[in-house]
C-alpha cells in the first residue's frame, strides 16, 4: 500500500511539472506586465517612462530572459536572480503589484479560507449525491426517483454564479425578516478576528453556511445520477438476489451488499468534483466577498501577474492531484478485488 | 454500419418493414416525452435568439427614447434597465451570443476531441499512454483560470468567436475520454481487420469506419458539450472575463442586474437566469434521450 502510494505520487510529477509547464508559457505569451506597467506609470505622471525604469521593471520581473530561461528560474531560483524565485526553495517571486505584494504570504493565510469552503462542499455534495441516487434507485420509476431526476438535472443547469446571487439575496432578506444575522452574506470571517483554529472556525460558521450551500448544489447532481445508475445495476446483480434469498434483512443486503459495491464507480468521481470546487470556489468567493485563493487568482489574472497565477495553478493543480489519490486509495478499500502490492 | 440486426432490435421491430439504424434511433427518441418537449423548446429558444430581433423593434442598444428602469409591460415586455436599454432585445442579443459561443464550442471540441480519442484508442502503445498523459495534464489545469486568463489577455473587445475558440481548445478532453474507451473495442472487431487487409491506410479506418460507429458517443456528447459551454461562457462573461460591454450576454446581464433578485427590478435577474437554465436543462433532456435512443441494449421494456 505504502509502495503504492509513493508510486502514484512520482507519477504524478510529471503530470503536475506538464501542467505548469504549458500554463507557463500560454499566460506568460498572452501578458506583458511590463508593458502594463510601463503603461500605468506614463498614464500617472504623462510623460514618456525613461528606458531606466524600463529596464529596472524588466529585470525585477525577469522580463529581460527568455520564457524558457523564466521558467527555469521560477521552478528552481537556480541562476543569476535578485533572491526572491524559485519554487523548489519556497519562493513564489515578483508581484507585479511590487515587493508589498508577498505572493507567498497572500496564498499561506488564503489557502485555508479556500480549502475550507471547497473541502467542506465536496463532502457534502458526495454525500447528498450518494444519498440522492441511493433513495432514487430503491424507489425507481416512483414520483420520488421522478422528482430527484428532475432536481439534479435542475441543478446541473443552473450555473452557480446566478445561484449564488440568488442565495446572497435571500439570506439578505431572510435576515431582515429574522431580525438577525443567522447568515453572513460578505466575508469569510470577523475581520480582525483572533484566536485559536477551533474559535476561528466557529467564527466562520455563519459565513460559511451559504457559499458551501451554493456549491454543494451546484456539484451534487451529475454524481448522484451515476450513484443511481451503479446502484440500479448491483441490485440487479445476481449476489444481491442470492442475499435477499438467504433472508438476509433488506436492510443488511442495502448498506453491505448492495451500497459498498455501488459506491465504487462514484470514487471516480471524487477527484472531479473536488476540481469543480475549486473552480465554482473562483465564484462563490467573488459573490461573497471572501479574500481567498479565488478571488485572488481572479486579481492576479486581470492585473496580468504571471507569477501570481502560476502559483494558484499550482495549488489547484497539487489539490486536484491528492483527491485523485485519495479516490485510488478509497477503490482498495471499497473493491476488496484490488490489491496494491 | 448496419449492426442493428441483434434479436432484441428484430423483435421490438415487429411490423414488417424493415427498419435503418437512424429511423430507429429517431422513433425510439420521438418515445422519450422529456427529449422532445424540450427539443422544441430550444428550437424556439434559438428562433428567438436568431429571428426574434428581425421581429422586435427595439436592438440591444442603448436608446434615450427609452425609459429607465421600466417595468415589465406591452412596449417593454422585459422591462428595462436603468441606461435605457429594451431588455427583450438585450436578451434576444445576449442570447444570440451564448448560443453562437457553445454551438461552435460544441463543434470544435467534438471534433478535436473525437480526432485525439480515436488516435489514441486506435494506436495503442506507446502512442496512446503519452497521449493520455496530455489528458491527465489538461486535466489538472484549472479550466476557468486558464480561460479566464487567455479572455482576460484579449484587451478591449472580446468577440463571442474569441470565447468560442478559447473554450473549445480547452473542452474537449472528456469527448476525447468517451472515444478512446469507444474505439479500444471497436478496433479488435472484424470490420476493422476486413479495412486493413483491404489496404485501408490509417487514417482512413480512423475518419471513415472507427470515427462513423462512435458516432452515438459523438452525437450525446455534442449535446452536453453545449449545456457545458453556456455554462462556462456566462460564468467567465459574470466574472467580467468574457464578452465585454457594448455587446452583451447572458452571464453579463446578470452581472449587470447585481443584488435585484428581490427588489422591484427583479426582472432584470431572473429573465437570463431562468434563459440560461432553459437552454442547459432541455439540451441535457436532448442529449438523455439521444442516449437512451442510441443504445444498442436498449429495449422498449424498462428494467
Amino acid at each position: 500500500m505504502v509502495v503504492f502510494i509513493i508510486r502514484r505520487i512520482l507519477l504524478m510529477i510529471p503530470v503536475l511539472l506538464g501542467a505548469t509547464i504549458l500554463c507557463f508559457v500560454l499566460v506568460d505569451v498572452v501578458n506583458d506586465p511590463v508593458q502594463d506597467k510601463i503603461f500605468e506609470i506614463s498614464q500617472s505622471t504623462g510623460e514618456p517612462v525613461p528606458q531606466s525604469t524600463i529596464d529596472a521593471l524588466e529585470s525585477s520581473l525577469y522580463y529581460d530572459r527568455g520564457i524558457p530561461e523564466r521558467y527555469w528560474i521560477w521552478l528552481t531560483g537556480i541562476g543569476d536572480t535578485n533572491g526572491d524565485i524559485g519554487l523548489l526553495q519556497g519562493k513564489w517571486g515578483p508581484s507585479i503589484e511590487g515587493s508589498a505584494m508577498d505572493i507567498g504570504y497572500e496564498i499561506s493565510t488564503r489557502f485555508w479560507i479556500t480549502l475550507r469552503l471547497v473541502l467542506f462542499a465536496t463532502i457534502a455534495s458526495i454525500g447528498i449525491a450518494i444519498l440522492a441516487g441511493v433513495v432514487s434507485a430503491v424507489k425507481q420509476y416512483s414520483r420520488t426517483d421522478y422528482t430527484l431526476t428532475f432536481l439534479g438535472f435542475l441543478f446541473l443547469a443552473m450555473p452557480i454564479f446566478w445561484l449564488g446571487s440568488l442565495f446572497k439575496e435571500g439570506a439578505v432578506q431572510l435576515n431582515k425578516i429574522l431580525g438577525s444575522t443567522v447568515f453572513q452574506t460578505y466575508g469569510s470571517g470577523t475581520t480582525g478576528f483572533r484566536g485559536n483554529g477551533w474559535e476561528v472556525f466557529i467564527d466562520s460558521l455563519p459565513f460559511l453556511i451559504v457559499p458551501t450551500l451554493v456549491l454543494m448544489l451546484g456539484g451534487y447532481a451529475a454524481i448522484s445520477r451515476y450513484q443511481r445508475a451503479s446502484m440500479l445495476e448491483v441490485m440487479n446483480s445476481d449476489y444481491v438476489r442470492l442475499a435477499r434469498a438467504k433472508g438476509v434483512r433488506n436492510r443488511t443486503v442495502m448498506r453491505r451488499h448492495a451500497l459498498r459495491t455501488a459506491l465504487i464507480p462514484v470514487a471516480t468521481f471524487a477527484p472531479l468534483a473536488l476540481s469543480g470546487a475549486m473552480g465554482g470556489a473562483m465564484v462563490t468567493e467573488s459573490i461573497f466577498g471572501w479574500r481567498g485563493l479565488g478571488v485572488y487568482s481572479l486579481d492576479a489574472i486581470n492585473a496580468g501577474d504571471t507569477f501570481a497565477v502560476m502559483a494558484y495553478v499550482l495549488i489547484s493543480g497539487v489539490v486536484v492531484l491528492i483527491g485523485v489519490l485519495i479516490s485510488d486509495i478509497l477503490y482498495g478499500v471499497l473493491d476488496p478485488r484490488i490489491r496494491y502490492e | 454500419m448496419s449492426n442493428t440486426a441483434s434479436p432484441r432490435l428484430e423483435a421490438e421491430a415487429i411490423s414488417s418493414k424493415e427498419r435503418g439504424q437512424w429511423e430507429m434511433v429517431g422513433r425510439r427518441f420521438f418515445r422519450h416525452r422529456a427529449a422532445v418537449v424540450s427539443l422544441v423548446i430550444f428550437i424556439l429558444v434559438v428562433l428567438f435568439a436568431y429571428i426574434g430581433p428581425f421581429l422586435w423593434k427595439w436592438d440591444y442598444k442603448i436608446h434615450s427614447e427609452i425609459p429607465s428602469w421600466a417595468a415589465p409591460s406591452l412596449d417593454h415586455p422585459f422591462g428595462t434597465d436603468k441606461a435605457g436599454r429594451d431588455m427583450l432585445g438585450a436578451m434576444m442579443q445576449a442570447t444570440k451570443q451564448s448560443l453562437n459561443v457553445s454551438l461552435v464550442v460544441a463543434i470544435g471540441s467534438t471534433v478535436l476531441g473525437a480526432l485525439y480519442g480515436a488516435v489514441a484508442g486506435f494506436y495503442r502503445g506507446w502512442v496512446d499512454s503519452l497521449m493520455m498523459r496530455f489528458l491527465d495534464i489538461m486535466f489538472v489545469i484549472p479550466f476557468l483560470v486558464i480561460t479566464g486568463a487567455l479572455a482576460g489577455a484579449i484587451d478591449t473587445s472580446v468577440r463571442w468567436y474569441h470565447m468560442a475558440i478559447i473554450l473549445a481548445v480547452f473542452g474537449w478532453t472528456s469527448i476525447a475520454r468517451a472515444v478512446r474507451a469507444e474505439v479500444l473495442s471497436l478496433r479488435e472487431k472484424e470490420f476493422i481487420e476486413a479495412a486493413r487487409s483491404a489496404g485501408g491506410s490509417d487514417w482512413h479506418i480512423i475518419v471513415k469506419h472507427l470515427i462513423p460507429n462512435t458516432m452515438s458517443v459523438i452525437i450525446v456528447s455534442v449535446t452536453l458539450q453545449i449545456a457545458f459551454a453556456i455554462l462556462s461562457e456566462t460564468t467567465l462573461s459574470f466574472l467580467g472575463l468574457g464578452i465585454q460591454s457594448p455587446d452583451t450576454s447572458l452571464g453579463l446581464l446578470i452581472e449587470a442586474a447585481g443584488a435585484s433578485a428581490f427588489n422591484e427590478h427583479w426582472y432584470l435577474f431572473y429573465i437570463p437566469g431562468l434563459m440560461i437554465i432553459l437552454i442547459a436543462l432541455t439540451i441535457n433532456f436532448i442529449g438523455d434521450g439521444l442516449r437512451d435512443a442510441m443504445d444498442p441494449r436498449q429495449t422498449m421494456v424498462r428494467r
